[in-house]
């Protein structure tokens, strides 16, 4: 609301802002807007592009209709144009306008013809306007042309005057604050001489039908509506223009429209002449429905047209809300205090007088709780039938409740003819008072209201003298009877309204509930997998449908793939390219929606504020009814949870990356620093002993030179050593490591083992202790003798000098061990397991050479092996490490047994 | 460099290593040659008629494998292939191709020294003695007796023939393919289970420490060896 005649108001400013954004982004639509055909528009229109054209603007005709006239395919010649689409229907071929090519060719501006325009079946929208809301989204501008009567504002006003209803209607919404009107006009006159020359365009179905239209009286007042819509356009502009610059004017107080609507078919009549007004008054609007008690359970057209009146309110425009409350009345003016609703809109009302007399009618309870706030009512023409009943609420056939409400009557007097002895006839009441209760609280209305009624009956007939006649003696009973039925008729109304109301409570608590357990479930889903069946289940739950989530799929996030779907059925291309387009648009589409209906999925965009995230594709239920707006406001409900849950996913994968980089890295730097060390290491003994060989005038006797030379010999072989120990390591490491297994004997491998150590052994004893009919063993000959050369070498090193080394093949359930044990100082017990990590070494007092990785080599290989490693302490001093290798041929590329 | 030299043509791309194996083999008395790459030794080995090749897998425009191939198209003169540790796929190929031994770089001299010698003794007299003696082992061939520090080993039919082979090619790896072809027959070529177990089974016989071979020589990956010398 305005804070005085002054200031603008910010929200209207912020609107006008954001305005001027979407513009930038957005292309601009200028209609020629004419009153009828033949005015010139589409000339005006090639006649402005030409403009254009020399201005140095690409411009190109998308589809331009020049309906024959030649001066129109002059100017059309001139300009670049798009082929149009050709599509098939009914066995005839269409000719369209084919947006995609349009968005492929992407000019600075496009010329659509005839904007309200109803698309062929098969294409992505079925409204040439949507087409248009698609190529101006993408940046576009737009020439187009229409008439007057295709605003859908104007729907109703054009049909009186025409006597004709136009179909082909645009929403008011497409022609916004940033659309440029320009009328095309032409005197009436002048336009009935065209239409007699024949340089008008009429389709010969509708030659009649045409020759009505142009009557002069018609072509006038439709003039008149085409100026006044444009010239109100006008003022709107001028009063923005006004706004923004804060130029103080005849500022209108800030004006708030609330229109009451209602399931009756008279409502959409109502929104347009609310919108109609709202334009007039410039006010926002607000189109309310409020659910009262005895409009819970509407029947399924109703709450189709119900729907289908919010939609309309919402694309003229307006606002639409659903408020759930008491009474009509009370809902509204509630409302309207709060939101400063200036103007309640009512239509004329429809209830029977009778009604209207016992509850008061909704307009002068309006008029009486609305205080300051204007009530117009307005008149929305001829009434229909009257609104159909509301539905009962329970599923079983009508006729066994009565029967069974009849039945209840029959036991009630039953127990009234016991009781009947002993207490006055009155106290009998009581009882047909229960009975009518049980019947409102467990059969309904109607069963219920016949209860009443028989009860009277039966008690008049059974109970009051006389007995069994209808005649009442007593006059006082005369007072129960009207007192029980009435207390029965309003206990069934009550009992019926409270048991509706407890209903609809429960739904808005299951809807709720749902809402909540969907979000319990996602707290807690840690991946994606749960994510996506959290939401399955849950649709399942509460919407009775099946959906499916489609993610985008890791090439990129260019294509969707379907995350597990929960049912066999699939989604074909067709499908795909629907949820295609509604994760590239963000917007809703396929079944329900304004874009590509014929789908078999509704299709919605997960999306949140950082991007989109996916899709969910939602199956139509046995009965292919279409979702209401509760469950399709549920539903986005529940779309924006599952959107906000799967980005939680993705982001807790990315966190949990970037930590495994920063690990990663730590260690990689700790590596190269060891790495770097240990390889230079021998490099100083070998180029120290060459250099001291080099030397010319240094005295080196035979002795000293074999030192040398022996020196750097050695080192070389270390270092040849610690290489391929490193390259194994990087081997392992990129999985290069490819174990081809084949039979081989146990103890060649550790000849060949042995002889590989061959000088490193020398002094040590080595004890080998292999059981007699060994059978062979599936292994990799070089890999397990690489392994058994790193036991050994470990050995060795761990192990006092002439200490033996011992070396056992035991053979065990399914497999064969190898032990490699030393007389050494033993590994300490809580280093066990960290001994064939990478890069471990033993604590030790003196200094081992070695990098660490021997150990940690033998593991790798061991495991491609699809066998086990493990280090022991023996008793009597020493460790052993044993090797287990498979003996079963089965095992997997990894060299994993399965 | 005397005349009468044997000579050696070394195929190697690398400079430093061409370098110090001139510098070894001259020292032991050989006439060396050298190629830089594939096509230049196959021309070096038309244009200097070489003794003997020293060939180095690791070539950067033909494979070594390929020039073996070539070159046995239409000359049995030795080669020796020269090829770096984990190829041994590569090692066995080109042996199966036609080299006569092989090498794992970095190697040291003698060991070279002995391969050469070996080959090129094989290549002088390719149908061998009938008696042949390593060690305390001794194998007459004429006599089909097989004496091990005096005493006659009973060998079975195929351990016989598998020790002829080994005997007949005495100092040079023979693949297991090989060894395969040449004892069982051609169709058994993948069949290494019967070798290992023969070999086993030989060694048990005529080894005196099994699991220590001194004379059938496991060569890792490649196949087996029978020392002679």
């Amino acid at each position: 609301m305005s804070d005085g005649p002054q200031r603008p108001n910010p929200d209207e400013l912020l609107s006008r802002v954001q305005a001027d954004e979407r513009m930038e982004a957005r292309g601009r639509l200028k209609i020629f807007l004419g009153y009828a055909a033949g005015v010139g528009k589409t000339y005006a229109m090639l006649e402005a592009a030409h403009q254009r054209l020399a201005e140095g603007v690409d411009v190109v005709a998308a589809y331009v209709e020049t309906h024959g006239r030649r001066e129109t395919e002059a100017l059309l010649a001139g300009l670049e144009s798009l082929p149009r689409q050709q599509v098939e229907y009914r066995g005839r071929v269409l000719p369209e306008l084919d947006a995609d090519a349009v968005l492929a060719r992407h000019p600075a501006l496009a010329l659509i013809d005839e904007m309200a325009h109803t698309n062929a079946p098969g294409l992505r929208h079925p409204k040439r306007y949507q087409d248009v809301e698609e190529i101006l989204a993408a940046g576009i501008d737009v020439y187009t042309t229409l008439n007057i009567q295709h605003l859908e504002s104007l729907n109703d006003v054009v049909a009186q005057i025409t006597g004709v209803t136009i179909r082909e209607t645009i929403p008011d919404r497409v022609i916004d604050e940033t659309t440029d009107l320009e009328l095309i006009d032409l005197p009436p006159d002048e336009l009935r001489h065209r239409l007699q020359e024949g340089k008008v365009y009429v389709p010969e179905q509708a030659a009649q039908a045409i020759r009505k239209f142009f009557r002069t009286g018609n072509l006038t007042a439709l003039r008149e509506l085409a100026m006044r819509h444009v010239a109100e356009r006008v003022d709107e502009q001028m009063r923005a223009y006004m706004q923004t610059r804060a130029i103080p004017g005849p500022w209108p107080a800030g004006e708030h429209l609330l229109v009451c609507v209602s399931p009756s078919p008279q409502s959409e009549r109502l929104i347009r002449s609310a919108r109609r007004l709202a334009g007039e008054l410039n006010a926002r609007w607000t189109a309310l429905y409020v659910e009262t008690p005895d409009r819970l359970r509407l029947a399924e057209a109703e709450q189709d047209r119900l729907a289908h009146t919010l939609h309309l309110a919402e694309e003229l425009g307006g606002r639409a809300l659903t408020l759930a409350g008491r009474s009509v009345a009370e809902a509204a003016v509630d409302y309207a205090r709060q939101h400063n609703v200036t103007k309640i809109v009512v239509g004329k009302p429809l209830e029977p007088r009778w009604r209207q007399l016992l509850r008061g009618s909704v307009v002068n309870q309006i008029i009486r709780a609305g205080g300051p706030i204007d009530l117009y009512i307005i008149n929305t023409g001829p009434g229909t039938a009257r609104p159909t009943e509301v539905a009962q609420w329970r599923p079983h056939p009508p006729w066994r409740r009565y029967a069974q409400a009849t039945i209840l009557v029959v036991l009630g007097s039953l127990l009234g003819s016991v009781v009947h002895r002993f207490l006055a006839p009155t106290n009998l009441v009581m009882i047909y008072l229960l009975v009518v209760v049980v019947a409102a609280l467990y059969l309904g209305r109607g069963p219920a209201v016949l209860a009443a009624v028989l009860s009277v009956v039966v008690f008049d007939f059974f109970f009051v003298p006389p007995y069994l006649t209808l005649v009442v003696a007593d006059t006082e009973y005369l007072l129960t009877f009207l007192a029980l039925l009435i207390v029965g008729l309003l206990l069934s109304n009550l009992t019926a309204r409270v048991q509706e109301q407890v209903e609809a409570t429960r739904r808005r608590a299951r809807e709720t509930g749902a809402l909540y357990t969907l979000s319990r479930d996602l707290a807690v889903a840690v991946d994606l997998g749960s994510v996506v069946q959290a939401v399955e289940a849950n649709a399942v739950e509460t919407f009775g449908r099946e959906v499916a989530v489609l993610l985008p799929d890791a090439d990129g996030g260019r294509s969707l793939g379907l995350y597990a779907p929960s049912s066999d059925a699939t989604l074909d291309e067709h499908e795909m390219a629907v949820a295609t387009w509604a994760f590239e648009h963000g917007q809703p589409a396929g079944r329900g929606t304004d874009t590509l209906p014929a789908a078999r999925l509704r299709y919605l965009p997960l999306s949140t504020a950082r991007g989109k995230v996916g899709v969910l594709g939602v199956w139509p239920t046995e009965a292919g009814r279409y979702l209401t707006p509760e469950q399709r406001r549920l539903l986005d409900a529940f779309a924006s949870l599952a959107a906000v849950a799967i980005e939680r996913v993705h982001l807790a994968e990315a966190a949990g990356q970037v930590h495994l980089l920063e690990a990663t890295e730590k260690l990689q730097s700790a590596l190269l620093n060891s790495i770097s060390h240990d390889l230079r290491t021998p490099l100083v003994s070998i180029t120290g002993a060459l250099s001291t060989l080099q030397e010319d005038d240094v005295r080196l006797d035979t002795e000293a030179r074999r030192i040398l030379v022996d020196t750097a010999a050695e080192e070389a072989g270390r270092l040849n050593r610690l290489v391929g120990n490193l390259l194994d390591m990087t081997r392992l490491e990129a999985g290069a490591i490819k174990v081809k297994r084949e039979p081989r004997d146990v103890q060649d491998v550790i000849g060949a083992a042995l002889r590989q150590v061959g000088e490193r052994l020398a002094d040590r004893p080595v004890e080998i202790d292999i059981p007699p009919d060994l059978p062979l063993v599936p292994l990799d000959f070089v890999l397990v003798v690489h392994v058994l050369v790193n036991l050994i070498d470990n050995a060795l090193k761990y192990s006092p000098p002439g200490s033996p080394i011992q070396i056992r093949i035991q053979p065990l359930d399914g497999e064969v061990a190898i032990e490699v044990a030393d007389q050494g100082i033993g590994i300490p017990a809580e280093d066990l397991d960290r001994v064939f990590q990478k890069f471990y070494r033993v604590q030790r007092p003196d200094s081992v050479t070695g990098t660490g990785l021997g150990l940690s080599i033998s593991k790798g290989l061991v495991e491609a092996h699809g066998g086990r490693i493990w280090a022991q302490n023996r008793p009597d001093g020493g460790a052993v490490i044993t090797v287990a290798l498979p003996l079963s041929e089965a095992v997997d590329r990894e060299g994993k047994t399965p | 460099m005397t005349e009468n030299a044997l000579r050696i043509l070394v195929v190697d791309d690398e400079r430093a290593i061409r370098r110090f194996l001139r510098a070894s083999l001259t020292a032991h008395g050989y006439a060396v040659y050298e190629a830089s790459s594939g096509q230049e030794a196959l021309s070096a080995v038309i244009g200097d008629r070489p003794d003997l090749i020293i060939l180095d897998l690791g070539l950067p425009d033909l494979n070594g494998i390929e020039v073996t191939h070539q070159l046995r198209e239409w000359t049995r003169i030795p080669i020796i292939v020269l090829s770096v540790r984990e190829e041994e796929a590569t090692k066995v190929a080109a042996l199966d191709v036609g080299a006569d031994d092989y090498l794992t770089k970095p190697f040291g001299i003698a060991e070279l020294m002995a391969r050469i010698r070996v080959a090129l003794r094989h290549a002088d007299q390719p149908a061998g003695e009938p008696v042949f003696e390593v060690g305390d082992l001794r194998m007459d061939r004429a006599r089909r007796q097989v004496l091990m520090a005096g005493n006659e080993i009973v060998l079975t039919p195929t351990e016989y023939d598998l020790l002829r082979v080994l005997v007949q090619h005495a100092g040079k790896v023979l693949t297991h393919r090989q060894l395969l072809r040449q004892v069982w027959g051609g169709g058994y070529e993948l069949e290494t289970h019967l070798l290992q177990v023969n070999i086993s089974n030989l060694r048990r016989k005529i080894e005196p420490d099994p699991s220590r071979p001194n004379y059938i020589i496991t060569e890792v990956g490649v196949g087996y060896r029978l020392r002679a010398e």
